[in-house]
C-alpha cells in the first residue's frame, strides 16, 4: 500500500513539474531560449490567486482566472521589453537577461508582499480520498493536479496540430526565417507562445501551492529548476517530452526518497538526468539534430 | 565572439580594481570611526544583525523589537548608562552578515548582539573574536557560534542543550514510546539538535523508529518522509526544524490523516503568526522554549504589553531573547562600572570577566537565575509549551 501511495505522490509531484516544464519547452522550441524567469512567473501567479481569495474574498475560479490574466500580460510584457530587443543577440546574452528578469521578479515580490511566508489555502474544496479502510489515502490535490495535467496536454496537442496559430508555432520552431518568408508573423507567434506559457505558469503556481501551501518570493525557483530538468530530460522543445520528463522526474524523486535515501534523492534525480543525456543527448523524446560540419 | 570576450575581460578587470579600492576605503573608515567613538560619545553603541527581510525575517524583527524595547526602557531611566541601538539586515546569509558587521563597526559599535540566526552568526563570531568586541547573541544556538571564542556569548540554549532537554522532557512526561524524526540535514541548527537528541534518547531508553531528512532545496514535498514515519508506527514526531517547513509537514500530515503527537523546538516558535495559516493544524503541537508570553509575572506582562503596542502581536521567544540580551549587558555594565568612553576592546575584556564570574546572575524573561559558562554557553531551564486554541499554553 505504501508503494501505491508513493507512486501516486510521485505522479502528482511529477504532474506539477510537467505543467511547469511545458512553459520551458514551448518557449525553447519556438524562441530557442531558456526562459529562466518562468519559475518566478509561477510565483507571481500563486500570489495573485492568494490575494484574490484571501484579501478580496473572490471565489476560487475567479481567482484562478485573474492569476492567469495577470501572468499572461506579464509574460507578454517580459517578452516585449526584455527579450524582443535581443532577438538577434547571442544566446548567452538572452540567457543572462532571463536570469536578470528572474531576480527582478523575485525582488518585486519581496517589495510588494514582504518576506514572511504566507500560507496558501488550497483551491480544492474536497477532502482526501480514503480507500481500503484508510490503508491508502489520496489527497484531492493530487487528483486535481493529475487531471489538470492531462487536460492541458490534450488541449495543447490539439491546439498545435489543428489551429492556425498552432501551425504557425510549429513552423516557427522548424525554421524561423523560412516561416517569416511564408508570411507568418514571427514576433506575434513568439508573443502568443509566451502568453500561453505564462497562463500555464499561473495554473501551475496555484496547483503547486495547493499541494505545498507555503508561499514566498522564492517559491518558484526550485520547482522551476526541477521542471527545467524535466524538460531537458524529456527532450527540450517537445511537448509530450515535457510531460514524460516531468512525471518520470517526480516518480524518481519520491521513490529514491522512500526506498534509497532522503539525503541522496536530489543526487539520484540529477544522476539519472546525466545518464539519459549521455545515452540520448537530446533527451528521451527529443528530435535528433544532425551535426552540421 | 572575440569582441564579447574583450568586453568581459575589461569588465572583470575593472570590477577587480573597484573592489580593491572599496576595500581600502572601508579600512580607513573603520579607523576614523573608532577614534570618533572613543573621544566624543556619551552613549554606548550596541549593534545587532539579523534577518529583517527574507524567509527568516520573523526572527530578526522579533529580536530587534525586543532589544529596542529594552533600550528604550533603560534610556528612560535616565541613568549614567545610555544606549544607542542599531540593527542591520543580513537576510539570513553569512556573507551579508559580515558586510552588516563591518557597516556597524564603521558606525562605531562597541558591543555586539551578534546575529539572530546560526549560520550568519558563525561567520560574524570569528570577526568579533579577532576584533575583540563583546558579543551576546539572542538566538544563534549552535555550539559552533561560541566554540573557541571567549568573548562570544549566547542568550538562548545551545542546540545540543535543546536536543538533550527535548529527549528528557519526552521521557519524563511519557509523551511517546515510538519516535519518528524529520530534520533538515542541510542546516547546522537542525542537525545539531538531532545528533544530541538521538544520543540522549538512547540513554533515556526511548525508541526511535524512523529518521527522515530533507534539505533546504527539497523542503516542499514531505509525502515520502511522512509515509515512512507512518509506516514505522511512530506515535510522536520530533521536528527539530524551523516553522516554515514544519507548517508544510503539519498540513501534509493532516491531508494524509496521520495524527501523531508533534514535538518541536524553539524554531517552531512563530508558526502561529504565519499569515493565513490554519491554526487548527497546529493544535496540540508541543514545543520546548524558554519563554511563555502567558506567564503571569509582572516582567512578562509588561513586556508583552510593550511589544503589542509596538508590533500589534504577541512576542515570541526571539523577542524575549533580544530583550534579555540588552538587559543582561546593562546589568553587567552597571556591575562592572563600564563607561561609554572605554574602547570596545577594553569593554570586551571587562564584560567577559563579568559574565563569567560566578556572582553574575541574571533574572529575565527567558529564565531566572541565568548564568553563563566560560565557553559562552547559557545555563537556564526550558519550559514545555503546547498550542491550544491557537495560543501557547505552558505545560508544567
Amino acid at each position: 500500500m505504501t508503494f501505491i501511495s508513493n507512486l501516486i505522490n510521485g505522479i502528482s509531484l511529477g504532474s506539477v513539474y510537467a505543467i511547469i516544464a511545458l512553459g520551458y519547452t514551448m518557449v525553447y522550441g519556438i524562441a530557442k531560449m531558456l526562459n529562466f524567469a518562468h519559475g518566478d512567473v509561477i510565483m507571481i501567479g500563486a500570489y495573485m490567486s492568494f490575494c484574490a481569495t484571501t484579501y478580496l474574498n473572490l471565489p476560487v475560479p475567479v481567482a484562478i482566472l485573474i492569476a492567469m490574466c495577470v501572468c499572461t500580460v506579464l509574460g507578454i510584457v517580459i517578452e516585449g521589453l526584455a527579450y524582443k530587443p535581443l532577438r538577434r543577440a547571442t544566446s548567452l546574452a538572452v540567457l543572462i537577461t532571463a536570469i536578470g528578469v528572474s531576480y527582478f521578479l523575485q525582488n518585486i515580490a519581496l517589495i510588494i508582499w514582504g518576506s514572511a511566508p504566507k500560507t496558501f489555502s488550497s483551491v480544492v474544496p474536497f477532502g482526501s480520498l480514503r480507500l481500503f479502510n484508510g490503508g491508502l489515502i489520496i489527497t484531492a490535490e493530487s487528483v486535481v493536479t493529475v487531471l489538470a495535467n492531462i487536460v492541458i496536454m490534450i488541449s495543447l496537442a490539439i491546439f498545435t496540430k489543428k489551429s492556425k496559430m498552432g501551425k504557425a508555432m510549429r513552423a516557427v520552431s522548424e525554421d524561423k526565417d523560412a516561416a517569416e518568408l511564408m508570411g507568418i508573423n514571427v514576433n506575434t507567434t513568439i508573443s502568443v507562445t509566451f502568453a500561453i506559457g505564462s497562463a500555464l505558469a499561473a495554473i501551475a503556481g496555484v496547483l503547486l501551492c495547493s499541494a505545498y501551501p507555503v508561499l514566498m518570493p522564492t517559491t518558484g525557483s526550485m520547482p522551476g529548476i526541477k521542471a527545467f530538468t524535466a524538460a531537458v530530460f524529456g527532450g527540450i522543445g517537445s511537448i509530450p517530452g515535457a510531460m514524460l520528463g516531468g512525471i518520470l522526474l517526480g516518480i524518481i524523486e519520491i521513490f529514491s526518497k522512500s526506498y534509497i535515501s532522503t539525503q541522496l534523492s536530489d543526487a539520484i534525480v540529477f544522476g539519472v538526468l546525466i545518464v539519459v543525456l549521455l545515452v540520448k543527448p537530446t533527451g528521451l523524446l527529443g528530435k535528433k539534430i544532425a551535426e552540421k560540419v | 565572439m572575440k569582441k564579447f570576450t574583450e568586453i568581459l575581460s575589461i569588465f572583470a578587470v575593472s570590477a577587480l580594481a573597484l573592489s580593491s579600492i572599496a576595500g581600502c576605503g572601508a579600512q580607513k573608515k573603520t579607523d576614523t570611526a573608532d577614534t570618533a567613538a572613543g573621544s566624543s560619545a556619551a552613549v554606548i553603541k550596541i549593534g545587532g544583525i539579523g534577518p529583517l527581510t527574507g524567509a527568516a525575517a520573523i526572527y530578526g524583527n522579533a529580536a530587534k523589537t525586543g532589544a529596542e524595547i529594552a533600550v528604550e526602557e533603560i534610556n528612560a531611566l535616565g541613568g549614567d548608562v545610555q544606549f544607542e541601538l542599531k540593527y542591520e539586515d543580513d537576510e539570513n546569509d553569512a556573507e551579508k552578515a559580515v558586510n552588516a558587521y563591518n557597516k556597524l563597526k564603521d558606525w562605531g559599535m562597541q558591543i555586539s548582539l551578534g546575529c539572530v540566526t546560526t549560520k550568519p552568526c558563525i561567520a560574524v563570531s570569528s570577526e568579533v573574536f579577532s576584533d575583540r568586541i563583546f558579543a551576546l547573541t539572542p538566538s544563534a544556538s549552535s555550539t559552533d557560534v561560541i566554540e573557541g571564542k571567549d568573548n562570544m556569548f549566547q542568550m538562548c540554549f545551545t542546540d545540543p542543550n535543546q536536543g538533550v532537554a527535548s529527549a528528557e522532557y519526552i521521557k519524563e512526561q511519557s509523551l511517546g514510546t515510538k519516535i519518528g524524526i524529520i530534520y533538515n540535514n542541510s542546516d547546522a541548527y537542525s542537525t545539531g539538535i538531532y545528533n544530541k537528541f538521538v544520543a540522549e534518547a538512547e540513554k533515556q531508553g526511548l525508541e526511535i523508529v524512523s529518521t527522515q531528512t530533507f534539505t533546504d532545496d527539497s523542503a516542499n514535498d514531505f509525502s515520502s518522509q511522512l509515509n515512512a514515519v507512518k509506516a514505522a508506527g511512530a506515535d510522536l514526531l520530533f521536528l527539530p526544524i524551523y516553522y516554515t517547513p514544519a507548517s508544510l509537514i503539519l498540513s501534509q500530515a493532516d491531508k494524509m490523516q496521520y495524527e501523531p503527537k508533534f514535538f518541536g523546538v524553539d524554531g517552531m516558535d512563530g508558526i502561529l503568526t504565519l499569515e493565513n495559516f490554519d491554526t487548527k493544524l497546529a493544535e496540540g503541537v508541543m514545543l520546548l522554549t524558554p519563554f511563555a508570553p502567558d506567564a503571569e509575572d509582572e516582567l512578562t506582562q509588561k513586556f508583552v504589553e510593550a511589544y503589542k503596542a509596538k508590533m500589534g502581536d504577541v512576542p515570541n521567544q526571539f523577542a524575549a531573547d533580544g530583550y534579555d540580551c540588552v538587559y543582561s549587558i546593562y546589568n553587567a555594565i552597571t556591575k562592572a562600572g563600564i563607561k561609554a568612553d572605554m574602547s570596545a576592546s577594553d569593554m570586551c575584556e571587562t564584560l567577559v570577566a563579568t559574565f563569567t564570574s560566578p556572582e553574575f546572575v541574571y533574572d529575565g524573561l527567558t529564565g531566572t537565575s541565568v548564568t553563563w559558562e566560560a565557553t559562552g554557553e547559557v545555563s537556564k531551564k526550558p519550559k514545555g509549551m503546547v498550542i491550544e486554541n491557537g495560543a501557547y499554553i505552558g505545560m508544567d
